[in-house]
């Protein structure tokens, strides 16, 4: 299958910049897929997205979306893509329905008529249901300030996706809201992917955002420092670890050395698994063991790991 | 989530007309919904009406042929409509910046669109204005009948949409807000008086008069008046270009200020 956003070679230099901001990145995102960009403030993540979304063009490079050239088709790109700001860009001053309208006639869904009455039934229809599943049946009529955060989060969404967009983008979508506002969000997400095959793009900030995607791709400095499977990039660390302990540490730690088990006192006894099972490990050791913990790299660890190794690899080629 | 039922098509007329429509619909709701900015966009061109032009008409009108009161009523009611819009496509600087015009400009329509989409509306703002300006006039008792208050409504159209223009001028070269309010006095209030807002400008002294001739204000002035003093014994003393020159000069520099306008605006923007 052809992939949906395609990005060769791609360049980003602002004006009066010595560096460029995204410095030569390739990477395809398949129809359906969950994409993940991650980075840390500066890496050039809105960067990407601002060109991805048409509203800055490329210094070099193509980007190709849902088979259209970037720079070529805009229009046609624009189409086929529904975009959730950083900021959020509801307009203030309008009705949650008013914004909705608005962005049903930019997209041309439906003629303009000034008032919600003289819509086509077809509009009516759907705002309902949109009312109904934010639960704001009430609200709908009412200026976008009367509604809480997540909610004009979620309204942002929804009207993302009135025009059936093929990729929605999302730009740190879930910052500033609760616990709660971001988990009904990401019910709500992961809903509509399902029933809508919608390609997300995300960037973001909250790592475990990140451990569901198919794709993570982790951008330093304006470059792909990593890209995989989360499975694939905490790979990369290879630490998975067990942590034990006993009552009898003397003799655990003894009987460690027997039988040529490394390990390192943390201070609980942690043993490296080096592919090794952790079942198959324990099954070795006699000494009755009152904790025993196996680690796992999150997303986050992986991360952080990836980011500090090309930091230190940066200070050392500009040490020398 | 089916909504394609209804649906103008996508990209033609229909879809862009829609959606200059909805772009100038929100900027009236955004206009009417503010209270604050309702009452000030009246309040100053009642005190230039009411105090300048009863002021000079009271203090200079009986001993010349001049009505100053219209005089000024005119120039003032041309010069409201043409500043309102110009300064209103501004707001385009700021909502690039925050919020909301990021949903504009992701959009699947021509940047033309939005454009025009913003000088629709802007006009659509300034006519109340213009409404306003002309019935606080007929209460000053300037001479109204019913070709004029046409002849007006008019032509304060037509200042208001080349307002929108040379507002789009400006905003291709204008990198920031802040910028555009530093800018803005030098730009504007020269014009009220090479633009002969307040006071004749029949015989101005050559340089003037070269200066007074590149103000883009004083062509819809003009037009005004030209059309409010017709078959009038005022008309000649008062009216420099017969309307139909001024309006081709409108109309030319009108698409001048659109092309250079959107193109730099549009570059400025994704050329960042």
């Amino acid at each position: 299958m052809s992939p949906i956003i395609q990005v060769e070679h791609l360049v980003k230099r602002y004006k009066n910049s010595p560096t460029n901001a995204i410095d030569d990145i390739s990477f395809q995102v398949a129809a359906g897929e969950f994409f993940v960009l991650l980075g840390p403030n500066g890496a050039g993540k809105t960067t990407t997205l601002s060109v991805l979304t048409t509203t800055l063009a490329p210094t070099l490079g193509k980007v190709e979306i849902a088979g259209y050239d970037l720079t070529r088709d805009a229009n046609r790109v624009r189409a086929h893509v529904g975009i959730i700001f950083q900021q959020p860009s509801l307009d203030q001053n309008l009705t949650a329905e008013e914004n909705v309208r608005l962005h049903a006639n930019l997209y041309g869904l439906y003629p303009f008529r000034p008032a919600f009455w003289l819509m086509p039934r077809a509009y009516k229809t759907q705002v309902h249901e949109l009312a109904a599943i934010l639960g704001i049946a009430n609200e709908i009529h009412k200026p976008i300030k009367t509604l809480s955060g997540g909610m004009k989060r979620k309204l942002e969404i929804i009207r993302s996706l009135i025009h059936q967009p093929r990729v929605l983008f999302l730009d740190e979508p879930t910052t500033g809201l609760d616990p709660v506002s971001r988990r009904s969000l990401w019910d709500y997400l992961t809903r509509v992917r399902a029933e809508q095959e919608t390609t997300i793009f995300l960037t973001t900030h909250y790592l475990e955002e990140a451990e569901q995607a198919d794709t993570i791709s982790i951008l330093h400095h304006g470059k792909i420092v990593a890209q995989g499977t989360p499975a694939a990039v905490k790979a990369h660390l290879v630490e998975n670890y067990l942590l034990v302990d006993a009552d009898d540490r003397a003799a655990l730690r003894q009987e460690l050395r027997q039988r040529q088990i490394a390990f390192s006192e943390t201070p609980l006894f942690r043993i490296d698994l080096n592919g090794v099972s952790a079942h198959q490990l324990l099954k070795t050791i006699d000494t009755p063991l009152t904790t025993v913990k196996i680690h796992s790299p999150s997303v986050e660890d992986a991360y952080l790991a990836i980011i500090q190794e090309h930091d230190d690899d940066r200070a050392k080629t500009n040490g020398n | 989530m089916e909504i394609k039922k209804n649906a103008a098509p996508r990209g033609g007329i229909g879809h862009n007309g829609a959606a200059i429509a909805a772009i100038a619909y929100r900027d009236l709701l955004k206009f009417l919904r503010d209270r604050a900015r309702l009452f000030s966009t009246f309040l100053f061109p009642l005190i230039f009406i009411g105090f300048l032009g009863g002021g000079m008409q009271a203090t200079f009108g009986a001993n010349s042929e001049y009505d100053f009161l219209a005089f000024i009523f005119t120039g003032v009611l041309a010069q409201t409509l043409w500043q309102s819009t110009a300064m209103g496509i501004v707001s385009l600087l700021e909502d690039r910046q925050n919020d909301f015009s990021q949903e504009i400009f992701v959009s699947p329509i021509s940047r033309y669109t939005i454009v025009f989409g913003k000088i629709f509306g802007e006009t659509l703002v300034a006519l109340p204005q213009g409404l306003g300006i002309i019935l606080f006039g007929i209460l000053l008792q300037v001479p109204m009948d019913a070709a004029r208050f046409t002849g007006l409504l008019a032509t304060g159209l037509l200042a208001a949409l080349y307002g929108g223009a040379f507002g789009m001028a400006l905003l291709g070269f204008i990198p920031s807000r802040r910028a555009a309010d530093q800018l803005f006095p030098f730009v504007f209030l020269p014009q009220y008086f090479t633009a002969g807002v307040f006071m004749p400008i029949n015989n101005l002294p050559p340089l003037l008069n070269i200066v007074s001739l590149l103000s883009p204000l004083r062509y819809a002035v003009d037009l005004m008046r030209g059309l409010f003093y017709w078959n009038t014994p005022a008309y000649s003393d008062i009216v420099l270009f017969p309307p139909w020159l001024n309006f081709a000069i409108m109309a030319t520099s009108f698409l001048g200020f659109m092309v250079i306008g959107t193109i730099q605006f549009v570059r400025a923007e994704r050329n960042r």
